[in-house]
């Protein structure tokens, strides 16, 4: 029992990060129908940023830098990659050059910070806590609240805020939304940042427990991409809850299993999910008129 | 400037200029350098090449072999095969090497050196561990095989970690973990073999993927199974990823594994929950011959460092060079044939930093490092020293390859 709670807490700590990484695709999704494939890479350079900015100012001063570096970021890339290809109505143009920007943001990356993995410092104590047997890191509760922190954050600003509710009317509908004034454009480049800004976020979180370096977002980049669809591209809630399921499947799976079959019962889940409800779990049908 | 001041100038000038001319007539004798400068494995590879260039100037210093200077060619492969094969190519045609050096990963290796055993021209391995690397062209498959190594291949390095473990500490659990690259999965498959010559089994056998950045699972199971101890083949980061794993779940057990727990990605990462991890090192920095501490010296003053990044990687590539060097001496030319040939059957004694080299070569024995030579290492406060103590002094301090 001891050894499953074990297993279960570190598979929530892993699925939240995976969790807070597929928020951001999804947030781009709502507003654009286009996602940042360079989503693993808005989130290693967030961390690395953060890397250097605490060095100077500390971890939790660094936050905020961390996360307005994000945005920043975010804004780059709808602008060079994305807007080019809505405007034009490309079906998939976007792909390219997210995944374009992706690569030149990493080969950055490498000459500015080198190419090995780096060390973060935790601003925690980096001694577990023993909670009836199971141990955690503090670092990991942080990820946790941390996570869950930013996405109501995000959720409560577009449900309440008038720009929010720009966002929300763009999602709903983006041709009606600009006859009614809104200024579309702006509200999608809006939502590429705060998709990079939630990444960024992610980056500053996981990199203390994991490495930080150029190449750190791929894998994590990845998986998130499998979470957003299990959990619905265009559920906020579905994509928390299909990396909490994804990855407490992967740490299940290795112990049970067997480790090297640790990620196949994840991408199983995933082929099911594209099979079956092909709109994730906890999506809702969206039908194309043509 | 006065005219009095501006002739001595001109004579101390040329005179500077005239001496390594005369000592060194003669066009430059190319090597090639080829390692990753970046990348996950560059401190091995930055390190080798700096070792390597440290014994071209001294060798240049002293007057160049035959004559004639040594002009090191250093091309990064990033650890990639393909790019490997490509400087491969480069070096032979274009540049022209009479020999290369270098390759830390056995890929590269294995991809790259069948184009200088077809253009009869030595490589020399001087940091690739897997077992197959001088085996690629050994006779019979080809009559004469150019590849050389001076780097404690992986069946050293396992039997090692089981006789550390087993014998000398008298474990009889072990757990393996290894990463699921060709690295990780071949020195998995040498560790087994090793511990079944004991009469042992491992309690468990967990795989791990590089940038894997949560080991519970393997840790658990190595731990339920009743491990008490953990052997490891994987590079540093990940192997960090272990150390500081094992610290959260407060399930300590020591750690032993090959070369690779004494890079500074594990070191750095695993800050104290990496103190105790003991891996074979074919050299420790540590002054304790007049050649080691005289090259330690030169290494911090030449790069402005006082920890050397990867030591073991930094000492064999110096000594590929002397070897290298010796050869071509020996070879009166330099005939790729004839190096060869001089390698295998090198008549003077080479005094590496590493060991004595004494006649390190032969037609069917292309191993420098002998299962005698490596000693264990062992991580104090973010250094590597020696595990114990009575296995760097006195005679041992100079461990020879004994002759065949």
């Amino acid at each position: 029992m001891q050894i499953l709670t074990q297993l279960i807490v570190s598979g929530i700590a892993v699925g939240m990060i995976y969790g807070v990484i597929a928020f951001g695709y999804q947030l781009t999704f709502a507003t654009s129908k286009t996602l940042n494939f360079g989503q693993g890479e808005a989130l290693m350079l967030g961390a690395l940023v953060g890397l250097t900015v605490q060095s100077y100012i500390g971890y939790w001063a660094m936050l905020p830098v961390a996360l307005a570096f994000g945005l920043l970021q975010g804004a780059v890339v709808e602008r060079l990659g994305v807007q080019q290809a809505i405007k034009i109505g490309s079906e998939s143009g976007w792909i390219m050059s997210t995944i374009a920007l992706g690569i030149i943001f990493s080969n950055l990356a490498e000459n500015i910070w080198g190419r090995d993995d780096l060390k973060f410092p935790s601003p925690l104590s980096e001694t577990s806590i023993d909670v009836g047997g199971v141990r955690v890191l503090p670092m990991e509760l942080v990820i946790v609240v941390g996570a869950i922190a930013l996405m109501l954050a995000v959720e409560l600003f577009n449900r309440r805020s008038i720009f929010g509710k720009a966002v929300v009317a763009t999602a709903n509908d983006r041709g009606a939304a600009g006859l009614m004034g809104i200024n579309t454009a702006t509200v999608i480049t809006f939502s590429y940042a705060l998709s990079s800004m939630t990444a960024a976020f992610a980056g500053v979180l996981v990199a203390p427990v994991t490495l930080t370096g150029a190449t750190m977002g791929a894998v994590l980049g990845l998986k998130a991409f499998a979470v957003a669809i299990i959990g619905g591209l265009n559920s906020g809630f579905g994509v928390v809850v299909g990396g909490l399921i994804l990855g407490i499947t992967e740490t299940l799976t290795g112990f049970y299993i067997s480790t090297g079959y640790k990620d196949v019962p994840g991408l199983v889940l995933l082929l099911l999910v594209l099979s079956f409800k092909p709109s994730g779990l906890f999506g809702k049908l969206t039908i194309k008129k043509v | 400037m006065s005219r009095r001041y501006f002739l001595a100038a001109t004579i101390a000038m040329s005179a500077l200029l005239a001496v390594p001319a005369y000592a060194q007539s003669g066009e430059p004798i190319k090597i090639g350098i080829s390692g990753p400068f970046t990348g996950g494995s560059s401190s091995m590879g930055v390190s080798m090449r700096d070792g390597v260039k440290l014994a071209i100037t001294e060798i240049n210093k002293a007057g160049g072999v035959l004559g004639r200077p040594l002009l090191g060619v250093e091309r990064d492969d990033e650890a990639r095969n393909e790019l490997g094969v490509q400087i491969a190519q480069e070096l032979i045609n274009k540049e022209r090497v009479v020999a290369t050096v270098g390759f830390i990963n056995t890929g590269v290796a294995l991809a790259s050196q069948r184009f200088y055993q077809e253009a009869e021209i030595p490589v020399f391995n001087n940091v690739a561990t897997g077992t197959v690397v001088t085996q690629q062209f050994a006779p019979p498959k080809e009559k004469n095989n150019y590849v050389f190594r001076n780097a404690a291949n992986d069946i050293i390095q396992s039997s090692m970690i089981v006789e550390e473990a087993v014998v000398r500490r008298g474990f009889k659990k072990p757990a393996i973990m290894a990463d699921s690259t060709n690295y990780g999965q071949l020195g998995r498959e040498d560790l087994v073999r090793a511990l079944a010559a004991k009469g042992v089994k491992p309690v468990a056998e967990e795989k791990f993927n590089i940038k894997d950045t949560d080991m519970t699972a393997q840790l658990l199971r190595a731990k339920e199974a009743g491990a008490d101890v953990i052997l490891t083949y994987g590079i540093g980061p990940e192997l960090a990823q272990i150390a500081n794993g094992q610290a959260k779940l407060g399930w300590k057990v020591p750690l032993i594994g090959s070369w690779t727990l004494s890079m500074s990605s594990f070191i750095d990462t695993a800050g104290p929950n990496g103190d105790g991890a003991m891996m074979p090192q074919t050299f420790v920095q540590l002054p304790n011959t007049p050649k080691r501490k005289s090259f330690i010296d030169a290494y911090q003053a030449t790069y402005k460092t006082e920890r050397i990044p990867s030591p073991v990687s930094a000492a064999q590539g110096y000594d590929s060079i002397y070897l290298l060097a010796a050869a071509i001496k020996q070879a009166n030319g330099t005939d790729g044939k004839k190096i060869r040939e001089a390698l295998e059957s090198l008549s003077t004694k080479v005094e590496g930093v590493i060991t004595v080299y004494d006649r390190p070569f032969s037609a069917t024995d292309h191993e420098a490092i002998s299962n005698n030579i490596p000693v264990f290492g062992v991580v104090r406060n973010g250094r590597v020293v020696p595990a114990h103590e009575d296995d760097v002094t006195g005679d041992k301090a100079i461990r020879t390859k004994p002759r065949s």
